[in-house]
């Protein structure tokens, strides 16, 4: 209350000093309007229009970046699915060469086991066995009538037993046709085989030609999307690095853990080597470091070892030769085997001095060291267990190149992704910020009118006295509109 | 190659990092433990500390068990100290030892000393651990607190304290105090202005010795 008495006509009557207060100062309000009116937009506009040329030139940026990430994600895709063309082609030649480069020996073959079947399904007609001379003479023997005659009666016996050993005969010889004549066909079976086998391995290489020529198709035609800088293409490739992203991600943190628990597994035993009293800078001790240094370094081996054996290409080693290569892989394939064993080594050493810390602490509380149970082999399976996580945990850790490629290479878009939506959001709100204070300073400017109602009223009241502007009814409002100056006029 | 330079700052800058001071980290206890009168029979108590102690602290640490007599400003009265070395396996075997020194000091007493010098105790502890450098000083007292001096031991001067905790332990109530309990109260009161006022940085009560990592507790 102090700083308002200063202020104060009357201290004791506050009611009327503001009353005088308020009479004295709205002319002068009134008077300082164009002026203060000019002042609110100028402060307002100084601090929106900024706004309004940051929001203006965050869009831009945001659309220049995904302009520049798109085109990097087609570059990336393009070469991509280049490379997955490139391998089709690859298995296509590789089919063609080791399985239609035999085809014109495979047709011969085919053709020759064929002329062979044709040969041999003429060998096999059937014959028939021609009609024997004397059936006639029998015919003609058989016009003669019944007769008592005794020597008629011979002739016909003896013929009729002449007739039944010759049909004997001549069943045999056909038996023995037809049975040389399956033999022929069972002859056929390996060529039917052999041709079955032959048109199969043709079928399926056909097939495989066919599901090659299908996919390079389909590769083909999103090469296509992607040269034509399509929607789909960039929508469908970012979804797909995106999903791939994620997965990354998991599969390192799944990793992170493992190599995790590596560490746990060999600090203990490197206090020990290093000392746990040592300290590197601030409250890293060196066994940690030594620790983190050795798990660093094992991944670095996988990683080289991933590189030359070509699961990753982080690397530009496409300088070195196969020579150089094999080289690489057997230099770090080594070293992440001694490694390994020193791992293995490592938990030895831990599994020890562990056992000796419970020995002391036993012998500390109990006055006696307790003797170790030496007749159970499950005593064993910790130290065992220790044993096999040192020496799987490197080579675990060796795959870790893999999904760390695809990491990187699809963190690039999904990074570039999330940095144009975040640059839009602040573009919104500068555009949001500066509108709100365009409207808060028409606001003000209302607000000062208000304040100051009473000679308004009188002025508009004095302006209306004299000759009407044609005007519309809707123009005389109570409160002023806005000029083609940018003025509010009553 | 001009890419390359930053491997000797590089190098450098490890070089002086490593050379950071270990025993920053270290810790260092002194255990004082009363012998006079009646509270020589607590011993076994001690006993029990000392194992504790042994069993908590690391490599690089040191810790020295002391007795407080009738006049306790002596190297003599070191029962037993070790600074324990890098190799786990050294430091059990130094531990060990440690142990098999202060059981059988606590064997060897018979008759408790007729003062109590804690004040004495105080700044040989204080000497021992700013010898060690440790970046944790801890002194142990283990007494009741009740400082008995002969007429020609002068113990009434200011002593420095700075950088080191104090913790009394077992702290047990004498007859008079449970006649009059703010002779306790007022007996610990006078400790800890007396070392707070030589620049202990902590002062600290325990006497459930059954919660002993409430020894290496920050605060309460």
């Amino acid at each position: 209350m102090g700083k308002l008495d200063a202020v104060m006509i009357w201290p004791n009557n506050p009611a009327l000093s503001v009353l005088v207060l308020i009479i004295f100062a709205v002319p002068i309000l009134y008077g300082a309007r164009p002026a203060m009116h000019s002042l609110l937009r100028a402060v307002f506009r100084s601090i929106g229009n900024p706004l309004r040329v940051l929001s203006h030139w965050l869009f831009k940026t945001a659309d220049e970046l995904r302009r520049r990430n798109k085109l990097v994600l087609l570059s990336h895709g393009r070469e991509e699915i280049a490379q997955g063309i490139v391998k089709e082609f690859d298995r296509v030649t590789n089919l063609v060469q080791r399985d239609l480069h035999g085809y014109p020996a495979l047709q011969r073959k085919l053709m020759d086991e064929i002329t062979c079947i044709e040969e041999d399904f003429q060998k096999c007609g059937e014959v028939p066995p021609p009609p024997p001379e004397w059936t006639k003479a029998v015919a003609a023997i058989a016009k003669i009538k019944p007769s008592s005659d005794g020597l008629v009666e011979k002739i016909l016996e003896d013929i009729s037993g002449s007739i039944g050993e010759i049909y004997e005969k001549i069943i045999a010889e056909y038996r023995q046709s037809s049975k040389q004549r399956h033999d022929i066909l069972k002859g056929f079976m390996p060529f039917w085989r052999s041709v079955g086998q032959s048109l199969d391995r043709v079928d399926k290489n056909m097939t495989g030609l066919k599901d090659s020529a299908a996919k390079i198709d389909e590769q083909m035609e999103k090469y296509a999307q992607i040269n034509a800088n399509t929607e789909k293409a960039e929508h469908s490739l970012t979804s797909s690095a995106t999903i791939l992203f994620v997965i990354s991600l998991l599969v390192m943190l799944i990793a992170a853990g493992g190599g995790f628990v590596n560490f746990w597994l060999i600090e203990r035993p490197m206090e020990a080597m290093v000392g746990g009293s040592e300290y590197i800078y601030g409250n890293l001790q060196a066994s940690y470091l030594a620790a983190m240094v050795i798990i660093f370094f094992e991944t670095l081996m996988g990683l080289f070892l991933m590189e030359s054996l070509g699961y990753t290409h982080l690397f530009p080693l496409n300088g070195i030769n196969n020579r150089m290569r094999r080289w690489m892989v057997w230099i770090s394939f080594t070293i992440l085997l001694i490694l390994a064993g020193v791992e293995v080594a490592l938990a030895v050493m831990r599994d020890m001095i562990v056992s000796a810390d419970v020995a002391l602490k036993q012998e500390l509380a109990g006055g006696a060291a307790v003797a170790a149970a030496t007749a159970g082999w499950a005593l064993n399976i910790p130290k065992a267990a220790q044993m096999i996580l040192g020496f799987t945990l490197p080579f675990a850790l060796a795959f870790v190149a893999i999904p760390l490629e695809y990491l990187i290479h699809s963190g690039r878009t999904v990074f570039g992704a999330l940095l144009v939506l975040g640059i839009r959001g602040l573009g919104f709100i500068a555009r949001f910020l500066s509108s709100m204070l365009r409207q808060i300073g028409k606001g003000m400017e209302h607000l000062y009118d208000a304040v100051i109602f009473l000679p308004l009223i009188i002025e508009r009241l004095v302006v209306n006295r004299g000759p009407r502007p044609a005007a519309k009814s809707g123009d005389a409002a109570a409160f002023p509109k806005r000029g083609a100056s940018g003025e509010h006029v009553l | 190659m001009r890419r390359l330079r930053f491997i000797p700052f590089l190098a450098l800058a490890l070089l002086t990092a490593s050379c950071a001071d270990p025993r920053t980290h270290a810790q260092a206890v002194y255990m004082l433990v009363d012998t006079s009168g009646t509270y020589a029979q607590e011993l076994d108590k001690a006993q029990r500390i000392v194992s504790y102690l042994l069993g908590t602290l690391k490599s690089g640490d040191s810790l020295a068990v002391a007795r407080v007599k009738s006049r306790s400003f002596s190297e003599k009265d070191i029962i037993a100290k070790a600074t324990f070395v890098k190799d786990p396996m050294q430091a059990n075997s130094q531990k060990r030892a440690f142990a098999e020194q202060v059981a059988h000091f606590d064997s060897g007493i018979k008759k408790g000393s007729a003062y109590t010098d804690i004040t004495g105790g105080i700044i040989q502890a204080a000497e021992f651990l700013n010898e060690t450098g440790a970046g944790q000083k801890t002194i142990l007292i283990f007494s009741d607190m009740q400082e008995e001096l002969d007429y020609k031991t002068v113990r009434d001067f200011p002593i420095d304290l700075k950088g080191i905790r104090i913790i009394a332990l077992n702290v047990t109530k004498l007859t008079t105090d449970n006649v009059d309990p703010r002779r306790y109260l007022g007996r610990l009161d006078w400790w800890e202005k007396r070392t707070r006022a030589a620049g202990a940085t902590d002062w600290k009560v325990v006497n459930d010795l059954e919660h002993l990592e409430r020894i290496f507790r920050e605060r309460g």
